[in-house]
C-alpha cells in the first residue's frame, strides 16, 4: 500500500461532501495546513463541521470559511484570538456552534477516535462549566469527567516529510495536532514540504506510519522557513 | 521555610524571583501565559530545570536573536522560544499525557481567582458576551504534580483576587497549593488559607484586605 502522491493541493484534497466532519492540524501558525484549507475553501463544501485547536486568524482560509457561513459547527480549544474577528462575529450571530474542548481532552479525544476506544475518564474539567451533564466517577479516589471520541470523514495534516509509502516525519512544535489526527479520519490529506522515495526515511525515525495517510502533496508552505525547506527532488534525508 | 516578611511588596521580578527560588533542581516545569513566563528568567543556570511547552516542546530555551524567529518553533502563548540541548519533540496526545499523568514536576499558572480551598478560577471573566477560550488552562491546572498561581493579590479594581469561594467560572477544582503575590505568599488547600510570607504588609492587615481568615502555614513544608 502506498500514498497517493498529487501535484497540487486540490487534487490531494479530493471531493469533500456537504456536511464533512474535517479536522485541521495546527497550533498558531505551526503545522497548519494553510494551503490544503485554502483548495478546500475553493473546493466548496458547506455545512462543515470542523475540529481544530483554533478558529482562523485574520483572513486565513479557515477565517474565510467561517466568514461564508461554511462552518456548521466548530470543535475546538482556544477560539478566541485577537484576530478571529471571522469566529468572533459568527459566535456572536449565533451562526456557528461551538463545542470547547480543553487542548488536552482535544488531543486525547482525537487520538481515542483513532485508537477505537470510544470514550474515557480524565480529571481534566471536572467541576467545572466544561463538564456540566457529562457522566463523572471517582477512579482511584480521583473524580473523573467521561469524554467521548472524535472521529472525522477527512483530515488535514501538515508534515514536513513524506515518503512515498506515506510514511511522514514533522518539523519542530509544527507537529503539534497532526499524528493524532492523521490517525482519526477516513482519509487523511498531508501537504509536505519534502517527498522521498521508499525507503529514505529511517524506520526508526518515522513518527506517523504510513498506514495513517491516503494522500500527499508537496508545497512550499507558506509557513515553514524558506531556509528550512529542502530542495525539491532531493533524494535522501 | 518559616514565616517572613519584607519591608516592600514585591515587583513583578521579584514574585517571578520568588517563585522561581522554591522549584527544586531538576524539576520538569510548565510555565503559564502571562506572569508566570517571567519565571524562566530567574531559574538558576545550571539548575538542569527542564521547561515543557504543552504545544509539544521539552527543553524550551528563551526568545531567537532577532531575525531567527522559526513559526514552527514557538510556545503555547504561540511565541517564537529556541530548542536547548537534549530537547525533544511530541504530539499533543503526548504532551497532555505527561501533563496529565503526573510526569510535570511544577506548573505555575496566571489566575483570576484563587480560593482558600484551592480552587481555580484563570479561563472566563464569565461575561456573557465574551467569545469563550479554554486552551491548556483546565488540564494543566489538575495535571502536574504540584500547582501554584503567580498573580497579583488584588485585581486592577482592586478587589482581591484570593477568595473564600471563587464567583468567576471555575478551571479546576482543589488544584492550586501555593499563590504567590506581590503582597504575600499563602498556602491554599483543604486546611484553608495559610500565610507563608508578607511582603509590605502585616498578617492583620493582609486579613482586613481579603476579608478571610487566614492561618499560618506549618514550617518545613515542601
Amino acid at each position: 500500500m502506498t500514498a497517493q502522491v498529487y501535484g497540487t493541493a486540490r487534487e490531494a484534497l479530493g471531493d469533500i461532501a456537504d456536511g464533512a466532519i474535517v479536522m485541521i492540524g495546527g497550533f498558531g501558525p505551526a503545522g497548519q495546513p494553510v494551503e490544503l484549507v485554502e483548495a478546500l475553501l475553493e473546493q466548496g463544501a458547506a455545512d462543515l463541521v470542523v475540529v481544530s485547536n483554533n478558529a482562523g486568524n485574520g483572513e486565513d482560509a479557515l477565517a474565510r470559511l467561517i466568514q461564508l457561513g461554511r462552518v456548521r459547527k466548530i470543535v475546538c480549544s482556544f477560539p478566541r484570538q485577537v484576530d478571529s474577528w471571522h469566529f468572533d462575529a459568527a459566535y456572536r450571530a449565533g451562526s456557528i456552534e461551538l463545542e470547547l474542548v480543553p487542548q488536552g481532552n482535544l488531543a486525547e479525544r482525537i487520538r481515542a477516535g483513532g485508537a477505537g476506544i470510544g470514550a474515557f475518564f480524565t480529571p481534566t474539567g471536572y467541576g467545572t462549566p466544561l463538564a456540566e451533564g457529562k457522566e463523572t466517577r471517582v477512579l482511584d479516589g480521583v473524580p473523573m469527567v467521561l469524554e467521548t471520541a472524535i472521529r472525522a470523514d477527512v483530515a488535514l495534516v501538515k508534515a514536513y516529510r513524506a515518503d512515498g509509502a506515506g510514511n511522514l516525519v514533522y518539523r519542530r512544535t509544527a507537529r503539534n495536532f497532526g499524528p493524532v489526527m492523521a490517525t482519526a479520519a477516513t482519509r487523511t490529506v498531508v501537504q509536505v514540504s519534502e517527498v522521498l522515495p521508499v525507503g529514505a526515511i529511517d524506520p526508526e525515525t518515522v513518527v506517523t506510519p504510513g498506514i495513517y495517510v491516503d494522500s500527499v502533496v508537496r508545497l512550499d508552505s507558506t509557513t515553514t522557513l524558506a531556509g528550512a525547506r529542502p530542495a525539491a527532488g532531493r533524494a535522501t534525508s | 521555610m518559616t514565616t517572613t516578611s519584607a519591608a516592600q511588596r514585591l515587583d513583578k521580578a521579584a514574585m517571578a524571583a520568588r517563585v522561581a527560588a522554591d522549584i527544586a533542581p531538576g524539576s520538569y516545569v510548565n510555565l503559564g501565559i502571562g506572569l508566570p513566563t517571567l519565571v524562566a528568567d530567574h531559574l538558576p543556570v545550571g539548575s538542569g530545570i527542564t521547561l515543557h511547552t504543552e504545544n509539544g516542546l521539552l527543553g524550551m530555551g528563551p526568545s531567537p536573536a532577532p531575525g531567527r524567529e522559526d513559526p514552527e518553533l514557538i510556545n503555547a502563548g504561540k511565541i517564537p522560544v529556541t530548542e536547548l540541548p537534549g530537547a525533544s519533540y511530541f504530539h499533543q496526545a503526548d504532551s497532555f499525557a505527561m501533563m496529565r499523568g503526573g510526569h510535570i514536576d511544577v506548573c505555575v499558572l496566571g489566575a483570576f481567582q484563587v480560593s482558600a480551598r484551592g480552587d481555580l478560577a484563570n479561563w472566563s471573566t464569565g461575561s456573557p458576551d465574551a467569545v469563550p477560550a479554554v486552551g491548556g488552562a483546565m488540564d494543566l491546572a489538575v495535571g502536574a504534580r504540584r500547582t501554584v498561581v503567580m498573580m497579583t493579590l488584588l485585581a486592577k479594581d482592586g478587589t482581591p483576587k484570593l477568595v473564600a469561594d471563587c464567583t468567576l467560572p471555575l478551571t479546576g477544582m482543589g488544584c492550586v497549593s501555593r499563590v504567590y503575590t506581590d503582597l504575600a505568599v499563602i498556602d491554599v488547600g483543604p486546611g484553608g488559607a495559610r500565610v507563608v510570607e508578607t511582603y509590605g504588609v502585616t498578617h492583620a492587615a493582609l486579613e482586613d484586605l481579603l476579608g478571610l481568615e487566614l492561618g499560618l502555614t506549618d514550617t518545613g513544608e515542601d
